[in-house]
């Protein structure tokens, strides 16, 4: 889960004068780049060729029709945006799983400052949040539903509940695995613990609690999608299993690759803002 | 010459947490009865072994605990927490990793409630006055251990404290570093005139810098002995670590030392955890 803050590469220790480091001239940059972009799109490419010609060639005749090639799913995506079904369906899933993860994300950080901050409450609430934390979301799809409805509540209660516990547990990790010697240096300052909370423990906390936002976003989108496909009337999950009902594969296979590359998205905007979060954390802890 | 600070019959005990090794709760006394008078204006350091409550007596100066018998004053006033008029510089420097170097030297003059601008200006100045202009905009993991505690040192003393405490601070530095950090803070302190509490486990440091040299005895914390160092002009000698006067003083505080060192490493002892347990120092 950490790889995004492993791959930040740390400024380089400043020894003697404070110049910047040296940029690379711009001909020498410009092939690194590319030579850069060849070797970490290499797998991907082959994965889709494969798609594309496996299909084709070594796949037996009867199971064809259940994976089609590339092209032709391509073709069925771009009957989809045409014809304006596809955007429908983007945006049901993306203003459930906005609303959600935002609520999540609103609530999770408040409740994990309050719990984190007063020790006989997280000591009261952690046992519970625990087995909640452990309830796999999903299985508590039906009771969403039973309570309510099918309609938008449920789907995005769901989401909201399922990207809550990722930002609710790492802001508690973070507010208390605050470095002691800050507390203590900045009581020496004379910060009284509302100040102390706000200028010291807060800040310190940030970069693990972004962690958790990213993991909410990725959870949101995930549970999202079941949701859709158990009971929904849009939304990408409801497009894949409608198009595998009605026998329209190659749709399907357009619904599939529509979330992943959703997905991806998400969890690029996420991991950059982690990272512009914690830059100071990622190079402190390769000191 | 008024006390800047005094130390009254001071004592410290701890209620030390039972652990497998040591079943039974015990109280363990740091430091007692010392009782310290430092002028104002003075660089005082601070010797002995581990375990003789170094770090303990310099926490009851910076008013991060009370002792448990006797008082602090500084200014005659008795000390009650910590505050501004004492700025405190920790061996591993604490400096704020997600604020800038000017940020982190800042710190203080906020809780002060000063202006923006003279935050700022207050900062480069003293950031100016450990070396490091030029260095206002790069976080701490971008500046190596001599630079970090210089800010650490700029830290606290933008905001104009009468006394300096500093706790080991040049440890974690290497010889030349240290050594060039020395000279410096020396060079501060004439120029400030900040009362300097200077706390070190190198008899050496202790002898340079101080004006007077603080011995402490193995566990509990007593004061064993104050050696008036007079060094005559620094600036005359070049290599004052070689003047026969250096060498005699750092030999009476190495005999000082010696028998206290030997009594606490038979004596096993430990650091004790703010949790109230003991650690290996």
């Amino acid at each position: 889960m950490s790889t995004a803050i492993l791959e930040a590469e740390a400024p380089p220790a400043v020894t003697v004068t404070p110049t910047a480091p040296a940029r690379h001239t711009r001909g020498h940059g410009l092939t690194r780049s590319v030579g850069r972009l060849v070797r970490r799109s290499a797998a991907v490419v082959l994965f889709l060729l494969l798609w594309e010609y496996g299909t084709q060639y070594l796949l037996d005749p009867a199971r064809k029709v259940f994976l089609p090639p590339l092209h032709e799913v391509l073709r069925a995506w771009w009957g989809l945006a045409e014809s304006g079904q596809l955007q429908q369906h983007v945006a049901a899933s993306l203003t459930r799983s906005a609303v959600g993860f935002s609520l999540a994300v609103v609530a999770g950080i408040a409740l994990g400052l309050v719990v984190a901050w007063y020790d006989g409450l997280r000591e009261f609430l952690t046992p519970l949040l625990e087995a909640f934390r452990n309830t796999a979301a999903l299985a508590l799809l039906p009771v969403f539903v039973l309570l309510l409805g099918i309609g938008e509540t449920s789907k995005i209660s769901i989401v909201a509940y399922a990207s809550f516990f990722p930002v609710l547990l790492n802001t508690i990790a973070g507010v208390r695995t605050v470095d002691p010697l800050l507390v203590r240096a900045a009581r020496s300052l004379g910060l009284g613990s509302l100040a102390l909370f706000q200028k010291v423990v807060l800040p310190s906390a940030v970069p693990t609690i972004f962690t958790g936002v990213r993991m909410a976003g990725t959870s949101s989108i995930l549970v999202l999608i079941a949701a859709e496909m158990v009971g929904a009337k849009a939304g990408l999950g409801y497009l894949i299993v409608n198009a595998q009902s009605s026998f329209q594969i190659p749709d399907m296979y357009a619904g599939i690759l529509t979330v992943s590359v959703f997905g991806l998205l998400v969890n690029t905007v996420l991991v950059r803002l982690e990272r512009h979060f914690s830059r100071w954390r990622v190079a402190a802890a390769a000191r | 010459m008024s006390a800047h600070i005094e130390l009254r019959g001071v004592s410290k005990e701890f209620a030390l947490r039972p652990t497998r090794d040591q079943p039974q709760a015990r109280t363990l006394v740091a430091l007692e009865d010392v009782s310290l008078e430092v002028p104002r204006g003075e660089f005082l350091t601070l010797v002995g072994p581990s375990g003789s409550g170094k770090t303990t007596l310099l926490d009851l100066l910076g008013g991060l605990s009370r002792p448990s018998r006797g008082s602090v004053l500084v200014d005659g006033e008795e000390v009650t927490g910590p505050g501004l008029d004492r700025g405190i510089v920790f061996q591993q420097y604490a400096l704020f990793p997600w604020r800038t170097t000017l940020a982190n030297v800042t710190f203080g003059l906020e809780q002060q409630g000063l202006g923006r601008r003279e935050r700022v200006e207050r900062a480069r100045e003293n950031l100016a006055l450990v070396g490091l202009e030029g260095f206002e905009d790069r976080y701490p993991h971008e500046l190596s251990g001599g630079m970090k505690q210089r800010v650490a040192i700029a830290r606290s003393l933008a905001y104009q404290p009468g006394i300096l405490l500093m706790d080991e601070p040049f440890a974690a530095l290497d010889a030349q570093t240290r050594e060039q950090l020395q000279d410096e803070l020396l060079r501060i302190w004439r120029a400030t005139g900040t009362t300097v509490v200077f706390i070190t486990h190198g008899i050496e440091e202790a002898v340079y810098l101080g004006q007077r040299v603080a011995v402490l005895s193995s566990r509990p914390g007593r004061l064993k002995a104050l050696v008036d160092i007079d060094l005559g002009d620094r600036a005359a000698t070049t290599d004052l670590r070689s003047d026969p006067r250096f060498v005699h003083y750092r030999h009476e505080v190495w005999e000082l030392l010696h028998d206290e060192v030997r009594r606490a490493q038979d004596a096993g002892h430990l650091k004790i955890q703010p949790d109230g347990t003991e650690r290996a120092a």
